[in-house]
């Protein structure tokens, strides 16, 4: 964190910084690319000029979709003369009270009217706006300005941000955690620089870059990953410097158990078979067309005109040669960072267990927490209880946790104004559960008969003993 | 031992959490030749503690037993010594991520009161960031300063003993953001904006009981030129996991049943179904206070 020194640069829009785009309440995650043509809210817009501009500016949308930085905001707006009626017993919906029709707006738009000036022209030409009260009036404003205004401002992405943008925009792709589940789960992980964190989502990489924000590029995060390879757009849209991503490493969750049991080989043939069975299955969809293409090569030498099928033939045949040292290539570079990854897991003293996904839980935490060492935190999201029901009496059942907890917590916004102050009418119904604890170390040797009636957690006490 | 960073062997002069219980837990400073009472019987520090792992079981004099914890902000905030009302994990959370706190941030805060949020401030902007807390109770702030430097983070933070809303937080244009939990954080906010980054802006929350504190609060933000104002609350809701029993009422002989050799063995005063389900506690905290947050924008 370069704090002191050039201050003034560490804060301005640069080529290639990822960035969040904010309207209203809506948010869009890009990199900054010169002549690149974006579209956000139903607008394309150019980036360009945001460039040199400092973060949490706003900018006006002008003709071309160009932006223009917004000059310091005017402190009073619209309606200066302060005309309001005190009720609507008056008021009557008749339909006519705005004289300007849907085609006069639209010529007032294409005339390339700013969003305040239009607002302005509906005001002028609403009847019934003069007799409605201050506080109708206000919302009036706030309505049109939702509609016309045409504003963005330019983020740095953060946590906060990115966690808000996922929820309210594709909900589906992360579980449904909400942004202050997410907050409880990085808190109750004791999250922090300098420990080693196993994580394990299926939530876009926005819990992986949540948790490497929160590691600041110091310590280590294990992502265990399922299927082929680890998601990571989530993590990406953060714009981490390079140096964070030295900290990652990523193991796959199919070779849990071979490490475990300690027949997983990170240099022989074996693992390089394996991770080639699911390299294959992961080109299968890429290369569809080209493998369609060698079948019907295949069926060629029948045909007349041998010469140019040979020739083709030729062509590839040197082609899949190249793939396949690309491919070796790409090989011998997973089996290292398998063995980096490996290297991480083995000493089984990982310091946090993170878990979001749309797997079922029970199998995922009790495989996981093996790597943890005593005395570290675990937490495990999953949008439905009764799959950490289960998951907290298997725990209970296996032992060697504490403190182990289901919970969720409630999010409600407040709209706060004079003398309109109230809870906001619509809160989100749920974001998810969560199954927090803490690992102990395992009894190796069983304590007597005497000792365990006075131990202190009665219940589990019950449990191990059916169990056993 | 550090609130900042794991060890994992248990050594002299650190702070362990005994952990008795779900709802019991009690931090202990290990000293050589040391005794802790608990109700499972005595530890003894020298035997009992140094030189074992963190997590592990120790068998108190009684035949009982604890697990002695390795601390963490969490485990310190269900624990500490309350001098003053005290935040909780939950909110805390909020504050953290709302405030968009991580490792080098600079953070002013105020006040200190027991120091349950301060140690989770440290231990997210640790190893490179600082805390800069205001508590204008003398005695509170000097017991602070103590804890911090028995829980090795004195070296991340500065306690400042005096009045906030009358001197503000001692630094200027440093904080990435700013923290408030005092009766009138009104009177803050402009010191808030002074202490705030000038180029890069920064984030402000403020925690307030009363619904009137926060219209105050908002009000004193919007005249000093701050943005996204938004307040918010988070309830925490822990579930009790069971198993519960439903009894099936009797409905008398079925005549339509097939009469079979097996259905005449059927008692039906103990037919019950078994659920695996979570009920929720009698009470729980239902209000602590209102988060308000706002960005201050860059100048």
């Amino acid at each position: 964190m370069a704090d002191n020194g050039d201050e003034d640069s560490e804060y301005r829009i640069k080529v290639g910084d990822c960035v969040v785009l904010k309207r209203g309440d809506i948010f869009k995650a890009m990199q900054i690319q010169l002549g690149k043509k974006v579209i956000f809210e139903k607008q394309w817009i150019f980036l360009d000029k945001t460039v040199g501009q400092l973060y949490s500016t706003t900018f006006d949308i002008v003709s071309g979709g160009n932006l223009l930085p917004q000059k310091p905001k005017n402190a009073d707006d619209a309606s200066d003369a302060k005309e309001a009626g005190t009720d609507n017993r008056n008021i009557v919906d008749d339909g006519k009270s705005q004289k300007l029709t849907r085609d006069d707006i639209e010529t007032l738009k294409e005339q390339g009217l700013k969003g305040q000036e239009i607002i302005q022209q509906l005001i002028d030409n609403s009847s019934t706006f003069r007799d409605k009260t201050e506080y109708a009036q206000d919302k009036y404003i706030k309505k049109k300005k939702k509609k016309y205004e045409n504003t963005v401002t330019i983020l740095k992405p953060s946590c906060r941000i990115l966690a808000m943008m996922y929820h309210g925009r594709e909900p589906g792709k992360i579980c449904h955690l909400r942004y202050d589940t997410l907050a409880q789960m990085l808190t109750l992980g004791n999250v922090h620089a300098g420990s080693k964190v196993l994580v394990f989502e299926t939530c876009a990489g926005l819990v992986l870059g949540s948790v490497m924000e929160r590691m600041g590029g110091h310590g280590s995060v294990v992502q265990m990953y399922p299927g082929g390879g680890p998601v990571r757009a989530g993590m990406e849209s953060f714009g981490f410097p390079a140096h964070f991503h030295d900290t990652l490493h990523e193991f796959p969750i199919c070779h849990v158990n071979a490490l475990l049991a300690g027949t997983l080989d990170t240099t022989g043939k074996h693992s390089s078979a394996v991770e080639k069975q699911s390299d294959k299955d992961k080109e299968k969809e890429q290369n569809q067309p080209e493998a369609e293409q060698a079948g019907e090569q295949q069926d060629g030498p029948e045909d007349p005109n041998m010469e140019t099928v040979t020739a083709e033939e030729a062509r590839v045949e040197k082609e899949k040669k190249e793939k396949e040292k690309r491919k070796e290539a790409k090989a011998q570079e997973k089996r290292m960072k398998l063995a980096a990854a490996v290297a991480q897991l083995e000493g089984r003293n990982a310091d946090g267990l993170i878990i979001a996904s749309r797997f079922h839980p029970s199998s995922v935490v009790m495989g996981l927490l093996k790597f943890l060492a005593p005395s570290r935190p675990f937490v495990i999201y999953s949008q439905y209880k009764e799959a950490l029901i289960e998951c907290f009496t298997k725990l209970k059942e296996h032992g060697g946790t504490v403190n182990v907890r289901l919970t969720d917590t409630w999010l409600r916004h407040y709209q706060v104004l004079p003398n309109r102050t109230h809870p906001l009418l619509l809160m989100s119904g749920g974001g998810g559960y969560l199954l927090s604890g803490t690992t102990v170390a395992t009894d190796t040797a069983k304590p007597s008969g005497s000792q365990r009636v006075e131990e202190p957690a009665a219940k589990r006490q019950k449990l191990t003993d059916t169990e056993g | 031992m550090s609130f900042v960073e794991y060890s994992d062997v248990i050594q002299d002069g650190d702070v362990a959490i005994v952990y008795l219980g779900i709802d019991s837990t009690m931090p202990i400073k290990v000293q050589k030749g040391a005794q802790t009472q608990t109700r499972y019987g005595v530890i003894r520090h020298s035997t009992d503690l140094i030189g074992q792992r963190y997590g592990s079981k120790v068998t108190c004099s009684k035949g009982g037993w604890v697990h002695v914890l390795h601390p963490t902000p969490e485990l310190w905030t269900v624990s500490l010594p309350h001098r003053t009302q005290i935040l909780y994990t939950t909110d805390i959370a909020t504050i953290t991520m709302m405030l968009e706190l991580k490792p080098g941030s600079v953070v002013c805060e105020s006040g200190t009161g027991s120091g349950s949020l301060s140690h989770a401030i440290l231990r997210t902007i640790a190893p490179t960031g600082h805390l800069h807390t205001v508590e204008f109770h003398q005695q509170r702030a000097e017991k602070v300063a103590e804890e911090f430097k028995e829980h090795r983070v004195d070296h991340l933070v500065t306690v400042r003993n005096q009045d906030v809303c009358k001197d503000g937080f001692g630094v200027t244009g440093v904080a990435d953001a700013v923290f408030l939990d005092i009766p009138s954080p009104w009177e803050a906010v402009r010191h808030a904006k002074t202490a705030l980054k000038r180029q890069a802006g920064g984030r402000v929350c403020s925690f307030s009981p009363c619904i009137e504190q926060v219209q105050k609060t908002c009000q004193a933000l919007m005249d000093q030129g701050f943005e996204e104002l938004s307040s918010v609350e988070v309830l925490l809701r822990v579930h009790d996991v069971r198993v519960v029993s439903m009894p099936l009422p009797d409905f008398g002989p079925d005549p339509s049943a097939p009469p079979g050799p097996d259905s005449r063995g059927e008692a039906p005063n103990h037919a019950s179904i078994a659920l695996k389900t979570t009920t929720p506690p009698r009470e729980i905290p239902g209000h602590t206070g209102y988060l308000t947050f706002a960005t201050k924008p860059r100048t």
